[in-house]
């Protein structure tokens, strides 16, 4: 008793100056546990969810994150939003992708606007802005990262990319230090995030009826781009329980091998 | 064990060619006709599985090789590329990535199972050398590899484990800083290191396979060690390796792919770093820069010591360690199964090598998140990197005096078949 009582006091103290730390706490919360079609290893994509995913990011997410990695064709791709060739076509004819320097070494028409031309299947999303630092110039110094491989490149996935664009309409508590130009992120390391809350109800409008509250832009947006971090999931599962199914009778034919030959030998 | 050849050429052309390259008697009394002792259990199937893994390395590394670029601009969108528009790019990339992780699993596997029976001791003392050789150019080969991607893990990895040379600084002045210069071929990470990385994990793999030729060499000339430990005495002790051997390693090689497959196509990112989908940055260091599972051991050793050389040294001192085993060791029985107190330290060290990862995983920072008196992971880690020392150092030098070995079997027939074992051969 005599020394639990010290122990207790110092105990107390402890979680009681943890829990003051915790109002103010700039550490990550863990990332929603929201579920995904392509969890697990039977898991696949869901082409309706990639689908109105394009769209969140095409109306939304596009205007300041590039998609660099990923071509018109891949939309095209029969494990992912599988459009036909015409759609891919018709998609890839309504962007401008840059066109200089043309056969004089130009790289900007009369007016000094750079060269474009409509684009093809084979070309890859076209950025948002021209280089690093007119990204940075048009977002108070940040630069809004590619999202071909946001996904696979955040500890968490899927939860924590859905966590983080969800997240950021919270209220910072009272007693946190927002820097200038940031936004409260609970979910983001540092809780100070430059992206402003980048979704709102309404803001899309998905032409099967699906809700277009936050929480369904959100999930959509992210299916669509775990495909793009991970576009050969489908066929690399598909292909995994062929394999599967191959070692397993294998090792069964070679078990009874195995039993054979070594009959009474051990 | 190595006995007189028993090929008989059966053909003309066999019979020509037996007279004048012998590679067919070769081949047979090493693979087919070898007398392999037949008490052999499934802690031995791990040789068969690390030459395979070898080849799955080398096969898919050559072929990744075709369409890698080793340039700092250019090696993480090639890389991509292979990825997304390679013809089954995804599933080469994904098999090599997993194969580093399965090749470490099968080696540590393999060497914990020398270990225990004593498989490093007297006359394999050149075997088990050449192993633990095999072994530091596997680690080499996998951090040059680890690098080739150019994510900001890769990145700061190899700037992390290249600045190992400048604490020699602290030893004689400019020393450890040119070293550090000559190996980068620059003042800071970039590409001339890329490029020589790639040049030096392209050739390695093919020294391993030489050093895997002695290992073997080695392995054939006293024989096969097996779990009891005692030597074999007469034919009755052994079967041939084919079609023992060679079927039961394939059987448990099969088992070893489903296990390995199975993160291939299920969770090909499960042992990976997330960091590594970003493109390696100069500018940006990451969080944490932790190294792959196999190395957290080691890495967890050099944290311990706040010194940096002394931290540098005491990491590689743990791997010198392991080519002294077999002069450390002073006890007569070979097996841990007839050693009561050796087979109880044995399993700490096993359970030490995981402490050691786990501490190594975490924050420099971290405590033990069990008790309520937080216990700081840095001095597990020290307490682990002490015993690791001690096993070798200490334990096994003084149990070979103090222990009391239980009675061996007569044979390893004997023990096998028991009663149907038929009577020892006299000697001729």
């Amino acid at each position: 008793m005599r020394k639990a009582l010290p122990l207790g006091l110092s105990l107390g103290l402890l979680l009681a100056v943890s829990a003051q730390a915790q109002t103010v706490s700039s550490d990550p919360l863990p990332p929603k546990p929201e579920h995904w079609s392509f969890e697990g290893p039977f898991g696949t994509y869901d082409r309706g969810e990639l689908q109105r995913g394009f769209q969140v990011y095409k109306e939304v997410c596009s205007a300041c994150h590039s998609l660099n990695r990923v071509s018109f064709h891949d939309l095209g791709d029969a494990g992912g939003l599988g459009f036909t060739d015409a759609q891919v076509k018709a998609l890839a004819l309504s962007y401008k992708v840059p066109a200089g320097p043309n056969d004089k070494g130009e790289t900007t028409d009369a007016n000094g606007t750079p060269l474009t031309r409509p684009g093809i299947p084979a070309d890859h999303f076209p950025p948002p802005f021209a280089n690093e630092q007119a990204a940075r110039a048009s977002n108070n110094g940040a630069l809004p990262p590619d999202l071909s491989l946001i996904v696979k490149a955040r500890e968490g996935g899927p939860q924590y990319v859905y966590s983080i664009v969800t997240g950021d309409s919270t209220k910072a508590p009272a007693g946190f230090h927002l820097t200038a130009n940031k936004y409260y992120d609970p979910y983001f390391p540092g809780r100070n995030i430059s992206m402003p809350p980048p979704l709102s109800k309404g803001q899309v409008t998905f032409n099967d009826g699906t809700p277009n509250d936050v929480a369904s832009e959100a999930h959509n947006v992210v299916a669509f781009l775990s495909w793009a971090s991970e576009p050969k999931m489908d066929e690399r599962k598909q292909l995994g329980f062929g394999v599967m199914a191959f070692l397993l009778l294998l090792s069964g034919l070679l078990f009874l091998s195995y039993r054979r030959v070594w009959h009474g030998e051990h | 064990m190595s006995g007189p050849s028993t090929y008989v050429p059966k053909t003309g052309f066999t019979r020509w060619l037996d007279s004048r390259l012998p590679i067919l008697r070769f081949a047979n009394d090493t693979m087919t006709s070898f007398p392999t002792p037949r008490n052999l259990n499934f802690w031995y199937i791990f040789g068969a599985v690390l030459t395979f893994m070898l080849g799955v390395q080398i096969v898919t590394g050559v072929v990744l090789a075709m369409h890698y670029v080793p340039s700092g601009d250019h090696a993480f969108d090639s890389v991509e590329d292979i990825m997304r528009n390679v013809n089954y790019g995804w599933l080469l990339r994904y098999t090599h990535m997993t194969g580093a992780s399965m090749f470490f699993l099968a080696v540590y596997i393999h060497m914990f199972r020398g270990l225990y029976y004593g498989s490093y001791k007297a006359p394999r003392e050149v075997l088990w050398i050449l192993g633990v050789l095999i072994y530091l150019l596997m680690m080499a080969t996998a951090f040059l590899g680890y690098t080739l991607p150019w994510g900001q893990m890769s990145f700061w990895g190899a700037t992390v484990i290249t600045n190992f040379f400048s604490s020699l600084d602290q030893l004689i002045p400019h020393l450890g800083t040119a070293i550090t210069t000559w190996l980068w071929g620059g003042f800071a990470v970039g590409d001339p290191t890329l490029n020589r990385f790639f040049s030096l994990h392209y050739l390695l793999p093919f020294v391993i396979a030489g050093v895997v030729g002695l290992h073997i060499w080695a392995l054939h000339v006293p024989g096969n060690n097996n779990p009891l430990g005692i030597d074999v005495k007469g034919p009755q002790d052994t079967v041939p390796f084919h079609p023992y051997y060679t079927v039961k390693d394939s059987f448990y090689l099969v088992l070893f792919c489903i296990v390995f497959f199975g993160l291939v196509f299920f969770a090909p990112n499960l042992l990976g770093n997330p960091d590594n989908y970003t493109p390696a940055n100069p500018l940006v260091t990451p969080a944490d820069i932790v190294p792959e599972w196999y190395f957290l051991p080691f890495y967890a050793m050099l944290r311990g010591v706040p010194q940096k050389l002394l931290g540098v040294i005491i990491m590689f001192g743990a791997i010198a360690t392991l080519f002294f085993a077999p002069w450390l060791d002073t006890s007569k029985v070979r097996s841990a199964r007839f050693r009561p107190m050796l087979k109880v330290f044995f399993w700490v060290l096993v359970v030490d090598c995981i402490v050691l990862g786990y501490v190594g995983a975490n924050k420099p920072d971290a405590v033990l998140p069990l008790s309520a008196l937080p216990i700081p992971l840095v001095w597990i880690g020290r307490l682990g990197t002490l015993y690791f020392y001690g096993y070798f150092w200490a334990i096994l030098p003084l149990l070979g005096l103090i222990e009391r070995p239980k009675p061996l079997p007569a044979s390893i027939a004997q023990s096998v078949l028991g009663d149907r074992a038929p009577a020892a051969a006299p000697a001729e």
